[in-house]
């Protein structure tokens, strides 16, 4: 499973993108969150506010009972700012 | 069409092409967006936009599809820039073609709305002291809100 991470969330995790294989009870997005918190302590910071990180699976955007899976696409980012 | 570029584009020539040859097109409405200089009272020395390779192009396309949907447009376009800008430089231009002026307007004014809140950028603004990244609006959520069905 690859997971981006964007803006800020990048400065939180230290990395732009990471090749993972979170154990096999990681099955939704909120559950790789929790997961993703284990690993990196600034991503736990900002998962601590609430509705700050957006999530998308295979580049469409999706909420924590989504389902994940292996060799899918995931990103987390800040709500987004364009225009 | 939609197109995610770096470089700057010409407003002028991306309208004028938009109804070139046709003369079946009666009105075209557009929406550029543009560095300010000043956040509140801090100055703005320039602007990073980031965005998501796929992933924007995907939603600017369906942000697109659901305008052409939605309204009985002739022709639509949506040029949105990343990298780094200098104030007075475009970021965004929203251009659509329409017999009328209604579904024209109407059309331009859900683009820029609904790419406010779906389309994946994110603004880094370079001020006098540290780089700090653009917080999304709650006004810009209500503008979008009122195209929700």
């Amino acid at each position: 499973m690859k997971i981006l991470y964007f803006a800020w969330l990048r400065s939180k995790t230290g990395t732009a993108r990471e090749e993972v294989a979170p154990p096999a009870e990681v099955t939704t997005v909120g559950a790789l969150m929790e997961w993703v918190a284990s690993r990196h302590p600034g991503f736990a910071e900002a998962m601590a506010a609430p509705g700050v990180i957006r999530a998308a699976v295979n580049q469409d955007y999706a909420q924590p009972d989504d389902p994940v899976r292996p060799g899918d696409e995931v990103a987390f980012f800040p709500p987004v700012t364009g225009g | 069409m939609i197109r995610v570029q770096e470089s700057p584009f010409d407003v002028g020539a991306e309208i004028a092409t938009l109804s070139a040859g046709r003369t079946d097109i009666g009105a075209v409405a557009s929406f550029v967006g543009l560095v300010r200089d000043h956040a509140g009272e801090q100055a703005t020395l320039a602007m990073t936009l980031e965005h998501y390779p796929g992933m924007t192009e995907k939603k600017l396309a369906e942000i697109e599809a659901e305008a052409q949907a939605r309204w009985p447009l002739q022709a639509s376009l949506i040029v949105h820039r990343y990298g780094r800008m200098l104030p007075g430089e475009p970021i965004v231009l929203v251009a659509t073609a329409s017999q009328h002026r209604a579904a024209a307007l109407e059309a331009c004014a859900f683009l820029i709305d609904w790419l406010k809140t779906e389309a994946p950028f994110w603004k880094l603004e370079e001020t006098g002291s540290a780089p700090r990244w653009v917080e999304a609006r709650e006004t810009d959520e209500r503008a979008a809100a009122r195209w929700r069905r």
